[in-house]
Protein backbone atom coordinates (compact mmCIF):
# COMPACT_ATOMS: atom_id res chain seq x y z
CA UNK A 1 0.00 0.00 0.00
CA UNK A 2 2.44 2.31 1.48
CA UNK A 3 4.71 1.31 -1.84
CA UNK A 4 1.83 2.09 -4.28
CA UNK A 5 1.39 5.52 -2.60
CA UNK A 6 5.52 6.27 -2.42
CA UNK A 7 5.17 5.85 -6.50
CA UNK A 8 2.71 7.21 -7.13
CA UNK A 9 3.87 10.48 -5.17
CA UNK A 10 7.03 10.06 -6.97
CA UNK A 11 5.66 10.35 -10.70
CA UNK A 12 3.89 13.34 -9.55
CA UNK A 13 7.49 15.02 -8.35
CA UNK A 14 8.86 13.55 -11.26
CA UNK A 15 6.31 15.19 -13.84
CA UNK A 16 6.44 18.71 -11.68
CA UNK A 17 10.31 18.51 -12.04
CA UNK A 18 10.20 18.30 -16.10
CA UNK A 19 7.64 20.90 -15.95
CA UNK A 20 9.84 23.31 -13.86
CA UNK A 21 13.03 21.99 -16.00
CA UNK A 22 11.15 22.89 -19.07
CA UNK A 23 10.28 26.61 -18.03
CA UNK A 24 13.81 26.99 -17.41
CA UNK A 25 14.32 25.79 -21.07
CA UNK A 26 13.50 29.32 -22.09
CA UNK A 27 15.93 32.14 -22.61
CA UNK A 28 14.86 35.49 -21.09
CA UNK A 29 17.43 37.98 -22.95
CA UNK A 30 17.98 41.84 -21.87
CA UNK A 31 19.60 43.40 -24.68
CA UNK A 32 19.65 46.61 -23.80
CA UNK A 33 22.35 50.02 -24.72
CA UNK A 34 22.21 53.50 -23.41
CA UNK A 35 20.34 54.66 -26.28
CA UNK A 36 17.85 52.50 -26.66
CA UNK A 37 16.32 49.41 -25.07
CA UNK A 38 15.85 46.46 -27.68
CA UNK A 39 14.63 43.16 -25.77
CA UNK A 40 13.28 43.64 -21.97
CA UNK A 41 13.21 39.77 -20.68
CA UNK A 42 11.51 38.33 -23.95
CA UNK A 43 12.42 34.84 -24.75
CA UNK A 44 14.56 34.18 -27.72
CA UNK A 45 16.17 30.96 -28.95
CA UNK A 46 19.75 31.99 -29.67
CA UNK A 47 22.12 34.90 -29.34
CA UNK A 48 25.36 35.24 -31.08
CA UNK A 49 28.02 37.64 -29.36
CA UNK A 50 31.54 39.37 -30.18
CA UNK A 51 34.12 38.99 -26.81
CA UNK A 52 37.22 39.61 -26.26
CA UNK A 53 38.04 36.27 -25.75
CA UNK A 54 36.53 35.12 -29.07
CA UNK A 55 32.68 35.11 -30.44
CA UNK A 56 30.33 32.75 -29.06
CA UNK A 57 26.42 31.51 -29.53
CA UNK A 58 24.37 31.06 -26.15
CA UNK A 59 21.51 28.77 -26.24
CA UNK A 60 19.19 27.97 -22.92
CA UNK A 61 21.22 26.23 -20.29
CA UNK A 62 24.27 27.72 -21.32
CA UNK A 63 26.96 27.79 -18.53
CA UNK A 64 26.93 31.00 -16.48
CA UNK A 65 29.58 33.29 -17.70
CA UNK A 66 31.02 36.90 -18.14
CA UNK A 67 32.18 38.57 -21.35
CA UNK A 68 33.61 41.68 -22.30
CA UNK A 69 31.61 43.04 -25.75
CA UNK A 70 34.09 43.72 -28.65
CA UNK A 71 32.80 45.59 -31.64
CA UNK A 72 30.91 43.59 -33.84
CA UNK A 73 27.35 42.10 -34.37
CA UNK A 74 25.27 40.67 -31.74
CA UNK A 75 22.70 38.41 -33.66
CA UNK A 76 19.85 37.12 -31.64
CA UNK A 77 17.15 34.27 -33.26
CA UNK A 78 14.08 34.63 -32.29
CA UNK A 79 11.60 31.43 -31.31
CA UNK A 80 9.95 31.93 -34.14
CA UNK A 81 13.26 31.46 -36.39
CA UNK A 82 13.81 35.27 -37.52
CA UNK A 83 17.47 36.29 -37.07
CA UNK A 84 18.05 40.18 -35.89
CA UNK A 85 21.48 41.86 -36.41
CA UNK A 86 22.40 44.87 -34.04
CA UNK A 87 26.30 46.74 -34.10
CA UNK A 88 27.58 47.45 -30.92
CA UNK A 89 30.42 49.56 -29.82
CA UNK A 90 31.43 47.68 -26.56
CA UNK A 91 29.58 46.47 -23.60
CA UNK A 92 29.11 43.31 -21.02
CA UNK A 93 27.59 40.03 -21.60
CA UNK A 94 26.55 38.27 -18.69
CA UNK A 95 25.15 34.68 -18.42
CA UNK A 96 23.31 33.73 -15.10
CA UNK A 97 22.15 30.40 -13.65
CA UNK A 98 18.80 30.25 -14.50
CA UNK A 99 19.46 30.70 -18.06
CA UNK A 100 18.94 34.77 -18.19
CA UNK A 101 21.01 36.62 -20.59
CA UNK A 102 22.17 40.39 -20.11
CA UNK A 103 23.73 41.62 -23.13
CA UNK A 104 24.64 45.71 -22.51
CA UNK A 105 26.01 47.69 -24.80
CA UNK A 106 27.87 51.32 -25.20
CA UNK A 107 25.45 51.49 -27.75
CA UNK A 108 23.49 49.88 -30.42
CA UNK A 109 21.69 49.83 -33.11
CA UNK A 110 20.21 47.61 -36.04
CA UNK A 111 22.48 46.99 -39.07
CA UNK A 112 20.13 47.97 -41.29
CA UNK A 113 19.95 51.72 -40.34
CA UNK A 114 23.91 51.42 -40.49
CA UNK A 115 25.03 53.83 -43.88
CA UNK A 116 27.99 51.98 -45.64
CA UNK A 117 29.26 55.30 -47.08
CA UNK A 118 29.66 57.08 -43.83
CA UNK A 119 31.02 54.56 -41.97
CA UNK A 120 33.67 54.22 -44.37
CA UNK A 121 33.95 58.23 -43.97
CA UNK A 122 34.20 57.85 -40.47
CA UNK A 123 37.48 55.02 -40.99
CA UNK A 124 39.24 56.95 -43.10
CA UNK A 125 38.81 60.25 -40.74
CA UNK A 126 40.09 58.08 -37.38
CA UNK A 127 42.61 56.09 -39.54
CA UNK A 128 44.47 59.29 -40.20
CA UNK A 129 43.89 60.76 -36.98
CA UNK A 130 46.18 57.71 -35.73
CA UNK A 131 48.75 58.21 -38.27
CA UNK A 132 49.13 61.59 -37.02
CA UNK A 133 48.34 60.64 -33.16
CA UNK A 134 50.84 62.61 -31.07
CA UNK A 135 51.52 60.94 -27.63
CA UNK A 136 50.71 57.13 -26.69
CA UNK A 137 47.23 57.82 -25.30
CA UNK A 138 45.82 59.95 -28.40
CA UNK A 139 47.31 56.91 -29.82
CA UNK A 140 45.70 54.30 -28.32
CA UNK A 141 42.30 56.08 -28.33
CA UNK A 142 42.59 56.48 -31.96
CA UNK A 143 43.24 52.85 -32.35
CA UNK A 144 40.24 51.73 -30.69
CA UNK A 145 38.30 54.31 -32.53
CA UNK A 146 39.43 52.78 -35.65
CA UNK A 147 38.93 49.24 -34.38
CA UNK A 148 35.44 49.81 -34.32
CA UNK A 149 34.98 52.06 -37.51
CA UNK A 150 36.21 49.21 -38.87
CA UNK A 151 33.76 46.42 -37.00
CA UNK A 152 31.10 49.68 -38.23
CA UNK A 153 32.08 49.07 -42.05
CA UNK A 154 32.27 45.01 -41.60
CA UNK A 155 28.85 45.34 -39.89
CA UNK A 156 27.25 47.13 -42.73
CA UNK A 157 28.35 45.35 -45.87
CA UNK B 1 22.83 83.36 -4.38
CA UNK B 2 19.05 84.38 -2.09
CA UNK B 3 20.96 84.67 0.67
CA UNK B 4 23.17 87.64 -0.58
CA UNK B 5 20.36 89.22 -1.77
CA UNK B 6 18.14 89.12 1.42
CA UNK B 7 20.88 90.58 3.82
CA UNK B 8 21.53 93.02 0.93
CA UNK B 9 17.61 93.93 1.07
CA UNK B 10 17.41 93.59 5.21
CA UNK B 11 18.60 96.59 5.74
CA UNK B 12 17.05 98.25 2.92
CA UNK B 13 13.48 97.48 4.01
CA UNK B 14 14.36 98.50 7.58
CA UNK B 15 14.95 102.07 6.29
CA UNK B 16 12.14 102.35 4.13
CA UNK B 17 9.63 101.54 7.25
CA UNK B 18 11.49 104.38 9.37
CA UNK B 19 11.05 106.50 6.51
CA UNK B 20 7.28 105.31 6.15
CA UNK B 21 7.23 105.84 9.70
CA UNK B 22 7.59 109.77 9.75
CA UNK B 23 5.70 110.34 6.66
CA UNK B 24 2.98 108.10 7.67
CA UNK B 25 -0.09 106.76 5.08
CA UNK B 26 1.60 107.58 1.81
CA UNK B 27 4.76 105.86 2.03
CA UNK B 28 3.47 102.87 3.79
CA UNK B 29 1.45 102.26 0.57
CA UNK B 30 4.59 102.51 -1.16
CA UNK B 31 5.85 100.28 0.50
CA UNK B 32 2.98 97.69 0.43
CA UNK B 33 3.09 98.66 -3.84
CA UNK B 34 6.83 97.75 -3.99
CA UNK B 35 6.34 94.62 -2.05
CA UNK B 36 3.53 93.56 -3.81
CA UNK B 37 5.62 93.79 -7.45
CA UNK B 38 8.40 92.20 -5.67
CA UNK B 39 6.55 89.13 -4.95
CA UNK B 40 3.93 89.27 -8.27
CA UNK B 41 7.58 88.76 -9.89
CA UNK B 42 9.34 86.26 -7.72
CA UNK B 43 5.47 84.62 -8.71
CA UNK B 44 6.56 85.18 -12.50
CA UNK B 45 9.77 83.27 -12.06
CA UNK B 46 8.60 80.44 -9.91
CA UNK B 47 5.85 79.88 -12.47
CA UNK B 48 8.08 79.88 -15.71
CA UNK B 49 10.71 77.60 -14.19
CA UNK B 50 7.75 75.32 -13.06
CA UNK B 51 7.26 74.85 -16.66
CA UNK B 52 10.81 74.76 -17.82
CA UNK B 53 11.03 71.73 -15.32
CA UNK B 54 8.25 70.22 -16.18
CA UNK B 55 9.58 70.64 -19.90
CA UNK B 56 12.43 68.50 -18.89
CA UNK B 57 10.48 66.15 -16.41
CA UNK B 58 8.62 64.80 -19.35
CA UNK B 59 12.21 64.44 -20.99
CA UNK B 60 13.73 62.68 -18.30
CA UNK B 61 10.61 60.16 -17.92
CA UNK B 62 11.20 59.64 -21.80
CA UNK B 63 14.86 58.69 -21.00
CA UNK B 64 14.39 57.09 -17.51
CA UNK B 65 11.76 54.51 -19.34
CA UNK B 66 14.67 53.54 -22.21
CA UNK B 67 17.53 53.57 -19.13
CA UNK B 68 15.59 51.18 -16.59
CA UNK B 69 15.61 47.56 -18.20
CA UNK B 70 19.38 48.72 -18.91
CA UNK B 71 19.61 49.48 -15.28
CA UNK B 72 18.11 46.05 -13.94
CA UNK B 73 20.29 44.31 -15.80
CA UNK B 74 22.92 45.91 -14.81
CA UNK B 75 21.78 45.57 -11.04
CA UNK B 76 21.70 41.18 -12.10
CA UNK B 77 24.50 40.00 -11.69
CA UNK B 78 25.60 41.25 -8.10
CA UNK B 79 22.18 40.17 -7.35
CA UNK B 80 22.45 36.79 -8.40
CA UNK B 81 26.04 35.92 -7.34
CA UNK B 82 25.36 37.35 -3.78
CA UNK B 83 28.65 39.02 -2.80
CA UNK B 84 29.62 39.32 0.43
CA UNK B 85 32.31 41.30 1.39
CA UNK B 86 35.44 39.76 2.73
CA UNK B 87 35.00 39.98 6.97
CA UNK B 88 38.63 39.26 7.51
CA UNK B 89 40.13 42.17 5.22
CA UNK B 90 39.90 46.17 6.51
CA UNK B 91 36.90 47.26 5.12
CA UNK B 92 37.27 50.15 2.66
CA UNK B 93 33.78 51.74 1.96
CA UNK B 94 33.35 54.33 -1.01
CA UNK B 95 29.88 56.10 -1.40
CA UNK B 96 28.72 57.82 -4.49
CA UNK B 97 26.63 60.14 -4.06
CA UNK B 98 24.61 61.30 -6.99
CA UNK B 99 23.26 64.38 -7.21
CA UNK B 100 23.02 67.78 -9.20
CA UNK B 101 24.55 70.95 -8.92
CA UNK B 102 21.23 72.87 -8.95
CA UNK B 103 19.35 73.30 -6.42
CA UNK B 104 15.59 74.81 -5.61
CA UNK B 105 13.96 70.95 -5.46
CA UNK B 106 12.72 69.85 -2.80
CA UNK B 107 14.80 67.86 -0.26
CA UNK B 108 15.92 65.86 -3.11
CA UNK B 109 19.92 66.71 -2.44
CA UNK B 110 19.48 66.87 1.41
CA UNK B 111 17.76 63.12 1.22
CA UNK B 112 21.22 61.34 -0.67
CA UNK B 113 23.39 63.33 1.75
CA UNK B 114 21.25 62.51 4.91
CA UNK B 115 21.82 59.06 4.47
CA UNK B 116 25.40 59.02 3.60
CA UNK B 117 25.53 61.07 7.01
CA UNK B 118 23.83 58.51 8.53
CA UNK B 119 26.24 55.60 7.29
CA UNK B 120 28.91 57.99 7.99
CA UNK B 121 28.08 58.83 11.58
CA UNK B 122 28.81 54.90 12.72
CA UNK B 123 32.06 54.51 10.80
CA UNK B 124 34.03 57.24 8.94
CA UNK B 125 37.54 56.61 9.07
CA UNK B 126 37.97 53.80 6.27
CA UNK B 127 34.81 55.36 4.04
CA UNK B 128 35.30 57.94 1.50
CA UNK B 129 32.66 60.21 -0.64
CA UNK B 130 32.52 60.30 -4.50
CA UNK B 131 30.23 63.77 -4.94
CA UNK B 132 28.53 63.30 -7.83
CA UNK B 133 26.82 66.97 -8.03
CA UNK B 134 28.01 70.15 -6.43
CA UNK B 135 24.86 69.78 -4.23
CA UNK B 136 26.34 67.12 -2.36
CA UNK B 137 29.50 68.20 -1.61
CA UNK B 138 28.04 71.55 -0.41
CA UNK B 139 26.29 69.34 2.40
CA UNK B 140 28.57 66.52 3.33
CA UNK B 141 31.42 69.15 2.76
CA UNK B 142 31.09 70.59 6.38
CA UNK B 143 31.27 67.73 8.47
CA UNK B 144 33.38 65.17 6.63
CA UNK B 145 35.50 67.03 4.38
CA UNK B 146 38.45 64.94 4.83
CA UNK B 147 36.48 62.12 3.45
CA UNK B 148 35.18 63.15 0.09
CA UNK B 149 37.60 61.98 -2.91
CA UNK B 150 36.56 64.00 -5.74
CA UNK B 151 33.65 66.34 -6.86
CA UNK B 152 32.11 66.24 -10.18
CA UNK B 153 30.66 69.28 -11.50
CA UNK B 154 28.33 70.91 -14.26
CA UNK B 155 25.37 68.03 -13.56
CA UNK B 156 22.33 68.86 -14.09
CA UNK B 157 22.13 71.55 -16.63
CA UNK B 158 22.03 68.73 -19.74
CA UNK B 159 20.58 65.47 -19.41
CA UNK B 160 23.32 63.20 -18.30
CA UNK B 161 24.94 60.47 -21.13
CA UNK B 162 26.98 57.72 -21.28
CA UNK B 163 29.73 59.53 -21.47
CA UNK B 164 29.17 61.91 -18.46
CA UNK B 165 28.75 58.48 -16.65
CA UNK B 166 31.58 56.66 -17.97
CA UNK B 167 33.68 59.65 -17.56
CA UNK B 168 33.01 59.42 -13.78
CA UNK B 169 33.24 55.70 -13.43
CA UNK B 170 36.95 56.26 -14.85
CA UNK B 171 37.72 58.85 -12.31
CA UNK B 172 36.13 56.85 -9.32
CA UNK B 173 38.58 53.57 -10.72
CA UNK B 174 41.64 56.73 -11.13
CA UNK B 175 41.90 58.09 -7.70
CA UNK B 176 43.51 54.76 -6.55
CA UNK B 177 41.37 54.26 -3.59
CA UNK B 178 41.09 50.71 -3.71
CA UNK B 179 37.54 50.42 -2.17
CA UNK B 180 36.77 47.02 -1.26
CA UNK B 181 32.43 47.32 -1.46
CA UNK B 182 30.69 50.43 -1.93
CA UNK B 183 27.43 52.51 -2.37
CA UNK B 184 25.62 54.38 -5.30
CA UNK B 185 23.29 56.66 -3.10
CA UNK B 186 20.62 58.13 -5.81
CA UNK B 187 17.13 58.68 -5.52
CA UNK B 188 14.97 56.33 -7.17
CA UNK B 189 11.55 58.20 -9.17
CA UNK B 190 8.57 56.16 -8.72
CA UNK B 191 5.91 58.73 -9.65
CA UNK B 192 5.33 62.59 -10.23
CA UNK B 193 4.56 63.11 -6.79
CA UNK B 194 7.27 60.71 -4.77
CA UNK B 195 10.72 59.45 -4.61
CA UNK B 196 12.60 57.16 -3.14
CA UNK B 197 16.44 57.53 -1.62
CA UNK B 198 17.71 54.19 -2.55
CA UNK B 199 21.23 52.23 -2.97
CA UNK B 200 22.75 49.86 -4.98
CA UNK B 201 25.67 47.68 -4.34
CA UNK B 202 29.06 48.64 -5.56
CA UNK B 203 32.25 46.23 -5.44
CA UNK B 204 36.06 45.98 -5.96
CA UNK B 205 37.89 43.30 -8.48
CA UNK B 206 39.26 41.51 -5.12
CA UNK B 207 35.97 41.31 -3.31
CA UNK B 208 34.09 40.12 -6.21
CA UNK B 209 36.81 37.30 -6.98
CA UNK B 210 36.63 35.66 -4.14
CA UNK B 211 32.73 35.51 -4.24
CA UNK B 212 31.61 31.36 -3.69
CA UNK B 213 29.41 31.97 -6.51
CA UNK B 214 31.68 32.79 -8.83
CA UNK B 215 32.69 29.14 -9.01
CA UNK B 216 29.55 28.26 -11.37
CA UNK B 217 30.53 31.07 -13.90
CA UNK B 218 32.56 29.87 -16.98
CA UNK B 219 36.45 30.58 -17.59
CA UNK B 220 36.82 33.63 -16.14
CA UNK B 221 40.00 35.75 -15.51
CA UNK B 222 40.91 38.95 -13.37
CA UNK B 223 41.48 40.58 -16.79
CA UNK B 224 37.65 40.05 -17.94
CA UNK B 225 36.26 40.54 -14.26
CA UNK B 226 38.28 43.90 -14.09
CA UNK B 227 36.82 45.24 -17.28
CA UNK B 228 33.38 43.84 -16.72
CA UNK B 229 33.31 45.64 -13.46
CA UNK B 230 33.96 48.47 -14.43
CA UNK B 231 32.03 48.70 -17.43
CA UNK B 232 29.17 47.90 -14.83
CA UNK B 233 30.17 50.66 -12.78
CA UNK B 234 29.85 53.02 -15.53
CA UNK B 235 26.39 51.42 -16.72
CA UNK B 236 24.91 51.46 -12.92
CA UNK B 237 26.21 55.16 -12.82
CA UNK B 238 24.45 56.08 -16.00
CA UNK B 239 21.48 54.53 -14.83
CA UNK B 240 21.05 55.96 -11.09
CA UNK B 241 21.70 59.20 -12.74
CA UNK B 242 18.88 59.06 -15.00
CA UNK B 243 17.13 58.06 -12.03
CA UNK B 244 18.39 61.17 -9.82
CA UNK B 245 17.75 63.38 -12.78
CA UNK B 246 14.16 62.50 -13.30
CA UNK B 247 13.19 62.50 -9.72
CA UNK B 248 14.72 66.18 -9.40
CA UNK B 249 12.78 67.67 -11.89
CA UNK B 250 9.53 66.15 -10.82
CA UNK B 251 10.18 67.63 -7.16
CA UNK B 252 11.58 70.66 -8.55
CA UNK B 253 8.39 70.84 -10.44
CA UNK B 254 6.33 70.29 -7.41
CA UNK B 255 8.38 72.55 -4.95
CA UNK B 256 7.97 75.30 -7.90
CA UNK B 257 4.46 74.64 -8.42
CA UNK B 258 4.00 75.35 -3.80
CA UNK B 259 5.65 78.19 -4.51
CA UNK B 260 3.96 79.58 -6.68
CA UNK B 261 0.97 79.34 -5.05
CA UNK B 262 2.66 80.66 -1.61
CA UNK B 263 3.47 83.50 -3.68
CA UNK B 264 -0.35 83.58 -4.70
CA UNK B 265 -1.60 83.87 -0.88
CA UNK B 266 0.84 86.37 -0.37
CA UNK B 267 -0.18 88.44 -3.36
CA UNK B 268 -4.15 88.33 -1.92
CA UNK B 269 -2.87 89.38 1.56
CA UNK B 270 -1.12 92.35 0.18
CA UNK B 271 -3.51 93.58 -2.24
CA UNK B 272 -6.00 93.68 0.78
CA UNK B 273 -4.05 95.28 3.00
CA UNK B 274 -2.62 97.24 0.08
CA UNK B 275 -6.63 98.69 -0.75
CA UNK B 276 -7.53 98.85 3.16
CA UNK B 277 -4.23 101.09 3.59
CA UNK B 278 -5.47 103.16 0.43
CA UNK B 279 -9.25 103.71 1.63
CA UNK B 280 -7.68 104.61 5.52
CA UNK B 281 -5.58 107.36 3.37
CA UNK B 282 -8.58 108.65 1.45
CA UNK B 283 -10.90 108.93 4.79
CA UNK B 284 -8.04 110.93 6.81
CA UNK B 285 -7.47 112.82 4.19
CA UNK B 286 -11.48 113.85 4.16
CA UNK B 287 -11.77 113.75 7.76
CA UNK B 288 -8.82 116.36 7.46
CA UNK B 289 -10.09 118.93 4.54
CA UNK B 290 -13.60 118.73 6.27
CA UNK B 291 -12.37 119.18 9.77
CA UNK B 292 -10.73 121.90 8.19
CA UNK B 293 -13.23 123.93 6.55
CA UNK B 294 -15.72 122.99 9.95
CA UNK B 295 -12.85 125.19 11.84
CA UNK B 296 -13.04 128.17 9.09
CA UNK B 297 -16.42 128.68 9.16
Amino acid sequence: MSFVKNARFLAARGARLAQSRAYSDEMKLTFAAANQTFYDAAVVRQIDVPSFSGAFGILAKHVPTLAVLKPGVVQVVDNDGKTTKYFVSSGSVTVNEDSSVQVLAEEAHNVADIDVAEARQLLSKYQSQLSSAGDDKAKAEAAIAVEVAEALVKAAE
Amino acid sequence: MMMQRTTLLLPMAIEATMLAQQQRGMATLKTISMRLKSVKNIQKITQSMKMVSAAKYARAERDLKAARPYGIGAQQFFEKTEIVPDEKAEPKKLFIAVTSDRGLCGAVHTGVARLIRGEMATEHANTKIFCVGDKSRAILARLYGKNILMVANEIGRLPPTFLDASKIAHEVLNTGYEYTEGKIVYNKFRSVVSYQCSTLPIYGGPTVEKSEKLATYDSLDSDVIKSYLEFSLASLIFYTMKEGACSEQSSRMTAMDNASKNAGEMIDKLTLTFNRTRQAVITRELIEIISGAAALT
